[in-house]
């Protein structure tokens, strides 16, 4: 087993993997930008050190830097969580090169699964049914002009090295072509540093169903079930749960079947995700695999009480196969929500600043995975991810419950969150009911709310309260009645005289 | 105590007394005995007519919010007795329109010359926040009188990008 594992990332993932390390007793050793000097995952880690400047590309994408921390400190193995490096091959490469495990799949694997347009090339070849489209990158408006008129309006365009939506945009018209790649152009290439874009067919409004799978450095892989992850806006997962409220045990089988055929197809070891569309009529295509552990992984551990990152972490290690499909089955419900620093009212941008107080929810069947703590200032430099709350319970209907009592307890002042959304998608009949696409939440935001204000009386009281409660020798508790009173009107009468 | 209290926008009158089992409110006409205790700081027990409330209370760069539960409330507090005056930041919201960027960022396309017609809903100006690409559009059909937004700059939240008469 390995002594140190380096996190090369930062937020609640970098303090989700130093807590697996510490229940592993392996010393966790976190890095850190300038601006996240008093992170939370530096103050969890066992050792810290810096790397550099708060933009990412030179501090948490950069790989010398990193990969020079790692030695000075001796560690034997590095977790790159997800986002930043955990998906760039070169840096996988890089550290089997440095003698450090990489926890994660190989390079090679990386390579396969990085570029959207050679993994669709590779299920071609192995018959995995997957949306019509390019499967290598367009170089001009009039060759995408062509392949659209050919699938059919609406198409996608998405970059060949993308995720999470970046350097996606979605076209109708022959109009908006032109304009739609040269902005996903650009932005892949900012994001990615990879201009490469494809053209996919449009589904209008399918399901975002994605299968966890493992796999083990002696070709041993199980599929560990699907999440439902069609709560998205502008592609960002936003809500996700296991097991899909339509997917049942018959349709789990062939897809996590299909799931293991592609990650032997690449080789693959580690945690990964074999992302699907589903369609109406429940007919599914693979769209990508994500070679990391995702953001939403636990609700996987909630229904198969696995820990992926220590499994991850003991793949990395070498031990031998740790169970067959067999040893795995699903228990219960679990649904997770992505709390983002993001305004509400100001169409969901990035709301950074500082957290003045932050009150956190408990109780059965909630996990909380935070990044912060009060008194945090969240950086504008990364990703606005605060924390990711999740119920559980022996059946949806349970698990709802719970995760919008723990919604209700969660409360985080001074920056604007995504929390009044969340707690209103719980309440739609249509959630409850498991009716939810990709279009879902695009058509909530549309809808019309009038939000129930009853309590301005409450309200009003409230803040004189805060206000006398506060003044300097006027507290409620203080037990000396009358004289402070005296007091009370002395001082406010010498105030009145000035 | 006699406070003027605004809640979204509303105005009330709260006096509020020191009572034996807390303190007596006077809201607008509204009677009613209540005990508070200040957990900590911004978080406030309320218990009215046997009723819990958990208030929490949000001090922002713009002003204050009440939560009472999920819901909050935007607030001010003025002890009509104290001599300061009151500040009216209201402006006059009509012809040109302003656009302002909604967060700090880095302006990394400008899609509309100066002087240049524009439609309701155009994009003018790309702003890249947390590595995401913003297009922030034009609020009417017009002229683009005055653009200052430049590429590669950054921009604070507030910052005036172009003004669209």
């Amino acid at each position: 087993m390995f002594k140190k594992i380096l996190i090369a990332n930062r937020g609640e993932i970098a303090v989700r993997v130093i807590r697996a390390c510490r229940e592993l007793g392996i010393t966790s050793v976190a890095v850190y930008s300038d601006v996240d000097r008093a992170a939370l995952h530096v103050r969890k880690a066992d050792e810290a050190y810096h790397i550099g400047p708060p933009a990412a590309t030179e501090s948490y994408l950069n790989i010398q830097n990193i990969l020079d921390v790692a030695k000075r400190c001796s560690a034997d193995a590095i977790h790159p969580g997800y986002g930043f490096l955990s998906e760039n091959a070169e840096f996988a490469q890089a550290c089997a090169d440095a003698n450090l495990k990489f926890i994660g799949p190989s390079a090679a694997s990386i390579e396969m699964m990085g570029s959207k347009t050679r993994a669709r090339k590779a299920m071609e070849n192995e018959g995995i049914p997957f949306v019509p489209g390019t499967s290598s990158g367009v170089d001009s408006v009039e060759q995408a002009g062509r392949v659209a008129a050919k699938i059919g309006y609406p198409v996608l365009l998405k970059a060949a090295a993308g995720g999470g939506g970046k350097g996606m945009r979605l076209v109708h018209t022959k109009e908006e072509l032109g304009s739609a790649l040269d902005t996903a152009q650009s932005e892949a290439r900012r994001s990615f540093g990879d201009s490469e874009v494809y053209i996919e067919k449009a589904l209008l409004n399918p399901r975002h169903i994605e299968m966890q799978v493992l796999a083990d450095e002696h070709g041993n892989i199980v599929y560990l079930g699907e999440r439902e992850c069609s709560i998205q806006r502008r592609h960002q997962k936003v809500l996700e749960e296991s097991p899909s409220p339509i997917v049942n045990a018959e349709m789990r089988r062939r897809m996590g079947e299909i799931a293991v055929r592609v990650a032997k197809t690449a080789a693959y070891t580690s945690a990964g995700t074999v992302e699907f569309l589903v369609d109406e009529s429940r007919d599914f295509y693979f769209l990508e695999m994500n070679t990391r552990l995702q953001v939403e992984h636990p609700v996987t551990e909630l229904t198969t009480g696995l820990d992926l990152v220590h499994l991850q972490i003991r793949i990395a290690a070498g031990e031998p196969s740790l169970f067959t499909q067999k040893d795995i089955s699903l228990r219960g419900h679990a649904i997770e929500c992505r709390i983002y620093a993001e305004d509400p009212d100001n169409n969901y941008f990035p709301s950074p600043g500082t957290i003045s107080l932050l009150l956190d929810p408990a109780g059965p069947g909630i996990r909380l995975d935070s990044g912060v703590y009060e008194g945090w200032t969240v950086p504008i430099d990364y990703d606005p991810l605060l924390s990711k709350l999740i119920g559980y319970g022996t059946d949806r209907p349970q698990a709802i419950s719970r995760l919008a009592r723990a919604l209700d307890e969660y409360f985080v002042g001074g920056i604007k969150t995504n929390l009044p959304l969340l707690r209103r998608i719980l309440s739609q009949p249509d959630f409850q009911a498991g009716k939810v696409d990709t279009g879902y939440l695009d058509r909530l935001l549309k809808a019309e709310t009038a939000e129930v204000k009853h309590d301005e009386n409450v309200a009003a009281i409230a803040a004189g309260l805060f206000a006398i409660l506060e003044r300097p020798s006027t507290g409620a508790n203080d037990g000396q009645g009358a004289s402070t009173w005296k007091k009370v009107a002395r001082l406010d009468a010498l105030r009145e005289t000035t | 105590m006699l406070y003027e209290v605004i809640i979204d926008g509303k105005n009330h009158h709260l006096q509020l007394e020191r009572a034996e089992a807390g303190w007596q409110c006077r809201l607008d006409g509204l009677v009613v005995t209540v005990d508070a205790a200040l957990n900590r700081p911004n978080v406030l027990s309320l218990l009215m007519n046997g009723k819990s409330y958990d208030i929490r209370r949000e001090l922002t760069a713009s002003g204050m919010n009440i939560w009472v539960g999920s819901i909050g409330y935007g607030a001010q507090v003025r002890d009509p007795r104290s001599l300061r005056g009151r500040k009216d930041g209201a402006g006059d919201n009509l012809s040109p329109k302003k656009l302002v960027a909604p967060m700090p960022g880095r302006v990394v396309r400008v899609l509309v010359r100066e002087k240049a017609d524009v439609e309701a809903g155009q994009g003018i100006v790309i702003v890249e926040a947390m590595k995401m690409q913003n297009e922030i559009k034009s609020p009417k059909k017009g002229i683009l009188r005055k653009l200052l937004a430049e590429e590669g700059n950054n921009v604070n939240a507030g910052d005036v990008l172009a003004i669209v008469e």
